[in-house]
């Protein structure tokens, strides 16, 4: 009997549940502002499926309603991405050692 | 591009993201973190454009639409000012929510695009998986926009109670379940619209009746929220980056708001159904009154704190809203040139967010070896000379430790009454967001400095 596909998909999300588990509680406490930025940002990767959306069909029916939705979640998410990284690095600028 | 090939990159990039996180252990590492998580989204969105492969004029125009938001994305990253660095998570959260809700929307009237099916007639995983991704979607959208209202001040922070909130909760959720079960059942799209509908006004009455300080919750948890729905929607369109992403985003928020539930002694439940301190506060306030209080002023505190060896500075919200956070970085400096020995104390829910406190002092220069959490400095106050409580009451309340009746009684708190002496800058007596009265306010070695953060801090730095 075959495997579903829809198994091994689980089994990788359960597994980076584990993952993002361990990785998390290793994150200093002090950069758990610039953490939240940064999920949302990588979060943003929904751009994937607004892409796919935005290109679908035909070249004539680029504007049906499903394509519109794709481009809006587009502007969305691209607010996300270039904003959530680039007000992550800002952050992270500002994380200075002691001069010695 | 083969479906085969570009899964492997998106597994690539769910690695990057991984890496991502992984940079942010410590400050050195954390900004090639950053550029590991900028790779892993620069790989997949240049494999989609190719497992797509259609470059016709929807390219151009993807392109023109990626830069529009890109572009206001960047300009928000560079102006936003670091205190309200909590607003603009939650902006964002809401945006990863609508987007999700988007997709969602866009794969149930085109399912042949992205291999789910036809319209009417989608595969039954697909369908669940898409409403699931779309009604939490929907939820972090309402919820966060409600959130950015309240730490935005144009909503007030004080918690929104009316009787039979959570019961009206419960039905829509079971309401939301009902339809999916529908949707499944009929394909009808007027039933995926309103599983939407019903899960915007859900995330709406979920947050409203939340207060203020207990945002740094909420927060988190519409972090993990938004990655839920991320991978719902990875299981909708079977893309292996964003499910790694949905996953991670999805456990670090709920770590987040289990570290901050603990920070407060309170459960996840207890935040969630709203309305701390609102009971308590009547039995409270009958003992305020008539208690002597010793008023300082900034020369009395610059006086103490020069001839101080050591002195912890406690940060809050109220430094924050002052936007005091250079003045007290001025302050400091001027202390060490007289050789006293200065840190930083942090609470985990000083401020509207998970490390609200330690931003801020790193936009004004502090360097991160002299800020310290909770667990690292308390011991630390029993040999120190001056603690300065700047804008935090709550955290401080020695309450907490004392009086199993007091509402905060078990929640962590910094042991400032410990010090020698402790200035507690405030601008009134009020009591706290809890609602109870702060012992240390009446405590022999207690002087309170009553002013804006900022002034006093910056009037102590004159008199140094």
């Amino acid at each position: 009997m075959e495997i579903d596909p829809f198994i091994f998909r689980l089994s990788i999300f359960i597994l980076s549940i584990f993952v993002g588990y361990y990785v998390v509680w290793s994150v200093t406490p002090s950069l758990h502002t610039p953490l939240m930025s940064v999920t949302n940002a990588i979060s943003s990767v929904i751009i994937v499926g607004a892409i796919i959306a935005a290109l679908a069909g035909a070249s004539e029916s680029i504007f049906e309603t499903s394509n519109i939705f794709g481009f809006l979640a587009i502007i969305l998410a691209a607010i996300n991405i270039f904003g959530g990284f680039l007000v992550t690095q800002r952050m992270l600028q500002m994380y200075k050692k002691k001069k010695k | 591009m083969s479906a085969n090939l570009s899964a492997v990159f998106y597994l690539i990039s769910g690695i990057f993201f991984i890496l991502a996180l992984r940079g942010l252990s410590s400050p050195e590492t954390s900004r090639r973190g950053n550029y590991f998580g900028i790779a892993g989204m620069s790989i997949s969105i240049i494999v989609t454009f190719l497992s797509v492969g259609n470059f016709g004029p929807g390219f151009i125009y993807v392109l023109i639409f990626l830069i529009i938001g890109g572009s206001i994305g960047a300009f928000i990253a560079f102006k936003i000012p670091m205190t309200a660095m909590p607003e603009l998570v939650a902006g964002f959260h809401s945006l990863v929510g609508l987007a999700a809700v988007f997709v969602a929307v866009s794969a149930f009237l085109k399912p042949e695009a992205f291999g789910l099916g036809t319209l009417g007639n989608i595969k039954l995983a697909s369908l669940i998986e898409m409403s699931l991704g779309a009604a939490i979607g929907a939820i972090t959208f309402s919820g966060s926009i409600i959130a950015f209202l309240k730490l935005r001040g144009i909503m007030s922070g004080s918690p929104i109670t009316f009787k039979g909130q959570h019961f009206i909760n419960l039905i829509l959720g079971l309401l939301i379940i009902f339809l999916i079960y529908y949707l499944c059942t009929s394909q009808s799209s007027n039933i995926f619209w309103s599983i939407v509908i019903i899960s915007f006004l859900v995330g709406l009455l979920l947050i409203i009746p939340i207060g203020g300080a207990d945002m740094p919750v909420v927060i988190s948890m519409l972090n993990s929220y938004s990655g839920w729905a991320a991978a719902g929607i990875g299981f909708t369109l079977e893309n292996t980056a964003l499910i790694i992403t949905g996953a991670l985003v999805g456990s670090s928020g709920a770590i987040l708001s289990y570290i901050m539930c603990k920070g407060m002694n309170r459960s996840f439940f207890n935040v969630i159904l709203g309305g701390w301190g609102a009971t308590d506060q009547a039995t409270n306030s009958k003992s305020q009154d008539q208690k002597p209080v010793k008023n300082g002023n900034a020369d009395d505190a610059a006086f103490l704190m020069k001839n101080a060896s050591s002195v912890i500075i406690v940060p809050g919200y109220g430094m924050a809203v002052a936007q005091a956070q250079h003045a007290l970085r001025e302050m400091v400096d001027a202390l060490k040139k007289n050789g006293v020995k200065v840190s930083y104390a942090i609470h985990p829910v000083a401020g509207r967010m998970p490390g609200h406190m330690n931003v801020l002092l790193a936009e004004a220069n502090v360097p991160y070896d002299e800020v310290f959490e909770l667990e690292e400095i308390n011991n630390d106050f029993a040999n120190c000379d001056v603690a300065y409580v700047i804008g935090a009451n709550d955290v401080t309340n020695p309450v907490a430790k004392s009086d199993p009746q007091s509402p905060i009684y078990g929640m962590p708190v910094l042991d400032v009454e410990k010090s020698k002496s402790v200035l507690f800058v405030k601008r009134s007596l009020s009591p706290g967001y809890a609602g109870i009265d702060n012992d240390l306010f009446y405590r022999d070695n207690t002087l309170m400095l009553f002013a804006d953060a900022k002034k006093m801090t910056e009037e102590i730095v004159k008199s140094l």
